[in-house]
């Protein structure tokens, strides 16, 4: 298989799934065949892209595909390159895992109106891919919008008031930031630049100066509200209401890293590091990225649900991305994007953790937590793994990360940058080995009216994996450097 | 036969209304209505194909020639224009059947398609004649219909708007008329091309200038440019659902088409501008049709009249198109006319099955109508993102031209202004959103509208995604139409 075929079919697979889905509806069990069988497939078809892009040359130099032209100047258009592997890689890998863990969740909790869900699951992966493989910023912005749509259903599945509730908050925040501030940055951008691809070295440079860019810039990172930046955060707390493998693999990965992910490629490619150091007041974005770091750990370090606690470790853990894209030194950006997969294999591993323990125990809180080390020791240790890599302990992912962003922020001595990453490393630990020390150290308070285990097993075995994967990410850390490196236009 | 076509085009559904009459049954009257509008969509069809091939049709009626006879003249802006019209009738009547059933007695329902064939008939008329005289009559024939048709309202309010409407309209065609008489009298001919020729030489004349500034203000009350809309609000909500449906999508753009014809063809693109600041006063009332209107249509309790007041804001930006005064602003007003006949058909179209399950479009009735009838909701929500202007639907590609032309002139105001417009239109599509899948309805039962009302709702709104993806037939016909009008009379 060619891998221009490969790119195309990435699109076309999951949305012929999502069909296929809908058709099997009657026959639970063929259904989950099918979504499992589409997620291979695809992953299949990514890892078909990303050999062609390893490969380098001609070859990843002709992935590009233009599949329909809107108007002269404007094109849907697909194409690869290292960031934008990474995150299909990332978000059509996880997808596998987390349909075994779905399967596993929706059948234990009996929940309704399955076959919709396993439906607007996977057309939510066809955006996350078209956001992924998009070659110019209004193919981004289409599927970025497809990601909005989709997802909605998912988080109102319950269909109680709380679940409407915070729909509502989901897809007002979503869709006012990204039709209120990102479209009319894009029509500014095409304006003054004449285009919307995605170029090496930036679009902008020499087309727009002065203050124009910084409010341009700004316009950017708070209209991409899928990062969510403090104030337009709410949404993702509020997504806490659809069920724990929606949180897990959408709010953890694909939906909040389709944010980061754009606001990196707007950095790179739009508007260019080099462009980007000269904008006057530049660093006003990362001090509201630093900000929100802060004050969302501080938020999470406040919540008693699980699930909302996580929520805001991943608005404090996005902005890590996002600042470390606009620190703009090359290990900054190396820093950002291998945070992107570090952040998502250990909160998914957290979600499904939070997840499990709500199948076995019914809790949800997490003053509950007391002992339940001993009761479900895989899906704990998993969970204390997953805590250490968002606090940046080695043998984690975090810790590369975290390493790469330091040493950039040391590039350009930005003893801002430094005190916050300081700052909320300890925070972190604040919030989250507390949890660890409940887990193991304490005895339960109540025995609990039925004695549990252990969550049923295609969820353990999700879990292993992505704990797993946490720590794969800090031992095979070398190759993953290496060939992002070519983002930054370094060869390889 | 088909060098008969731009006759046939209007006389078609002109002789088949009183045989609509004659019929005496509603089915049987609705069938024939039916085939009628169809035809006229298959000739306005071959008419478009027709000018992309030979160019200008031009068709003495009855053989008399241009001095003398009466002249039909179809050019691209006309054809284009005759598309979008009769592409809409056929697409409403299709869904009229089952929409006028709770709203119009059955006596009356032959009638209500007479008066709608009349309607069509008119509106044909008037985008294909080249001569001004016959504009005018057009313009009565299709104004007296849509005043009975308004009239056939369930609520009783729909007497008073349609005499309110009436009382405007006749004013609006008297100061027509006036500015025809005038035109007449100084040149000797009711002709357009001759119109055309003959008025350059005759720029510096007082009569020529009344002539105009008539014609300009009788236009824009009859296409309700702010502040001389305040008939249409009323008109839109008291109107049988179809009728707005209807009106909506063309009775307003055929307005539009004749504020361009009168400016462009007939006087020239120089001549306004020398005397008048007329770009300036499109651009301000355009600019405070699309704040006012937005403003007003975010506190309206009723759906239906809230769209009407969005339209009154929608055509505030078509308005803006003509004041940018380029061709790519005027190619932009064309493409919001076809794209706002597509939204705001689609939307009125499914208010309609709201209607039609629940008796009236007040807002309340949507609580919860997500979950109750989720494909009409739907076709709200896509002509809701199409109006508002989000990538992928058509609303997009005429915003997108609009800010173009803004910015080729490097109005960065206007743009901003433009953009403002949308987010308004967000909070009243939002308000809209919220109460449907966020509250909670009342425990009535109710289910999704029937297939003959949900199917044409359902192709406008594809239709709606399918023009803002392949741009290709609407941006070809307003860019060659906008050329030629520049092109003409520079």
């Amino acid at each position: 298989m060619t891998a221009i075929l490969a790119l195309q079919l990435t699109l076309i697979v999951p949305l012929c799934g999502a069909l296929l889905i809908a058709l099997c509806g009657r026959w639970p069990n063929l259904r989950e065949a099918v979504t499992l069988s589409t997620a291979g497939l695809l992953f299949y078809l990514v890892i078909q892209v990303f050999g062609a892009v390893e490969r380098g040359g001609d070859e990843a130099a002709a992935l590009y595909v233009e599949l329909w032209q809107i108007l002269p100047g404007l094109h849907i258009a697909l194409h690869s390159e290292p960031l934008s592997i990474l995150f299909a890689l990332v978000a059509s890998g996880l997808w596998i895992v987390t349909s075994v863990y779905s399967i596993g969740y929706m059948r234990a909790n009996q929940e309704k109106r399955q076959t919709q869900f396993y439906v607007c699951f996977a057309v939510a992966i066809f955006g996350a891919m078209g956001v992924a493989f998009a070659a110019n910023l209004l193919t981004l912005f289409l599927f970025y919008e497809i990601l909005t749509l989709s997802t909605y259903p998912l988080v109102a599945h319950k269909g109680d008031d709380k679940a409407r509730a915070g729909a509502r908050t989901y897809l007002g925040i979503l869709l006012a930031t990204s039709i209120g501030l990102f479209l009319p940055a894009m029509m500014w951008t095409y304006f003054v630049a004449g285009t919307l691809d995605f170029r090496p070295g930036g679009i902008l440079d020499g087309n727009i100066g002065g203050i124009g860019a910084t409010i341009l810039l700004l316009m950017f990172m708070f209209g991409i509200g899928k990062a969510a930046l403090i104030p337009v955060h709410r949404w993702l707390p509020a997504a806490m209401v659809a069920p724990t493998p929606v949180s897990a693999l959408l709010h953890a990965v694909a939906v909040v890293k389709a944010g980061v992910f754009t606001i990196a490629k707007v950095v790179i490619y739009i508007f260019g590091l080099d462009f980007l150091v000269d904008v006057p007041h530049e660093v006003v974005a990362v001090y509201i990225a630093g900000f929100t770091i802060v004050v969302a750990s501080i938020l999470a370090l406040r919540q008693t649900n699980i699930k909302r606690m996580l929520a805001y470790s991943t608005v404090s853990q996005l902005s890590y991305i996002v600042l470390a894209v606009l620190v703009l030194t090359p290990l900054s950006e190396i820093g950002a994007i291998v945070h992107i997969v570090a952040h998502a294999v250990a909160k998914i591993t957290l979600f499904f953790a939070a997840g499990a323990i709500y199948i076995a125990s019914k809790k949800t809180e997490i003053n509950q937590l007391d002992g339940i080390g001993f009761r479900m020791p895989i899906t704990m240790g998993a969970f204390a793994i997953a805590a250490l890599s968002m606090i940046g302990v080695p043998p984690t992912g975090g810790f590369v990360s975290k390493w790469y962003m330091i040493a950039g922020a040391f590039q350009i001595d930005s003893y801002f940058v430094l005190i916050v990453l300081t700052l909320s490393t300890g925070l972190n630990a604040a919030y989250f080995l507390p949890i660890i020390f409940r887990a193991y150290f304490r005895k339960e308070s109540v025995a609990p009216p039925k004695p549990h285990g252990e969550a049923p097993l295609p969820m353990v075995g999700a879990i292993c994996v992505t704990a797993l994967l946490t720590l794969l990410v800090f031992f095979l850390n070398g190759p993953l450097v290496a060939f992002e490196m070519a983002v930054l236009g370094v060869p390889r | 036969m088909l060098s008969h076509l731009p006759i046939l085009q209007v006389i078609v559904p002109l002789l088949a209304a009183p045989a609509c009459l004659l019929l005496d049954r509603a089915r049987a009257a609705w069938l024939f209505a039916c085939m009628a509008s169809l035809v006229s969509v298959v000739i306005s069809g071959l008419l478009v194909f027709q000018v992309h091939q030979f160019g200008v049709l031009s068709y003495s009626l009855g053989g008399w020639d241009a001095p003398w006879g009466i002249e039909y003249r179809i050019d691209l802006l006309s054809a284009y224009v005759l598309l979008i019209v009769s592409g809409i009738g056929a697409l409403m009547i299709l869904a009229a059947n089952t929409a006028i059933r709770i709203e119009i007695p059955p006596e009356r329902q032959p009638l209500f398609y007479v008066l709608y064939l009349l309607c069509l008939a008119g509106l044909l008329g008037i985008v294909a004649t080249g001569d001004i005289f016959n504009v005018f009559v057009f313009l009565e024939i299709s104004s007296l219909a849509t005043y009975a048709l308004i009239a056939q309202g369930q609520d009783r309010r729909a007497l008073w708007a349609a005499y309110q409407y009436l009382i405007v309209g006749t004013i609006g065609a008297t100061f027509i008329l006036i500015g025809i008489g005038f035109l007449y009298s100084l040149t000797g001919t009711l002709n357009m091309q001759d119109l055309s020729n003959r008025l350059p030489q005759l720029e510096n004349s007082a009569t020529a200038f009344t002539a105009f500034a008539f014609l300009m203000v009788g236009v824009c009350l009859k296409l309700a440019l702010f502040p001389l809309h305040l008939w249409l609000p009323n008109a839109y909500a008291y109107a049988p659902s179809i009728v707005t449906a209807f009106l909506a999508a063309t009775a307003t753009k055929v307005a539009v088409y004749l504020l361009i014809r009168f400016h462009f063809s007939v006087f020239g693109v120089g001549f306004a501008a020398s005397v008048l600041p007329l770009h300036s006063i499109f651009l301000a009332l355009g600019l405070a049709g699309v704040f006012v209107a937005s403003l007003v249509a975010i506190q309206q309790p009723n759906v239906k009249r809230l769209f009407a007041y969005s339209s009154v804001a929608q055509i505030g930006y078509m308005i803006i198109g003509i004041g940018i005064g380029s061709a790519t602003g005027l190619q932009a007003t064309l493409l919001h006319l076809f794209n706002h006949a597509l939204m705001k058909g689609a939307l009125f179209l499914a208010l309609a099955a709201v209607v039609f399950r629940f008796g009236s479009a007040d807002i309340r009735h949507f609580a919860g109508l997500g979950q109750r009838m989720p494909w009409t909701m739907a076709v709200i929500v896509i002509g809701g993102l199409s109006l508002i202007g989000v990538p992928g639907t058509v609303g997009f590609i005429s915003k997108w031209y609009l800010v173009l032309a803004a910015f080729e002139r490097d109005w960065w105001p206007l743009i901003i202004a433009v953009l403002l417009g949308s987010l308004l239109a967000v909070i009243y599509i939002w308000r809209l959103v919220e109460v449907a899948y966020f509250w909670k309805g009342e425990d009535e039962v109710c289910r999704e509208a029937p297939l003959s009302l949900l199917i044409p709702t359902a192709i406008l709104a594809l239709a709606n995604i399918y023009f803002g993806i392949d741009t290709r037939l609407p941006v070809y016909l307003s860019d060659s139409a906008a050329q030629m009008l520049f092109g003409v009379s520079p």
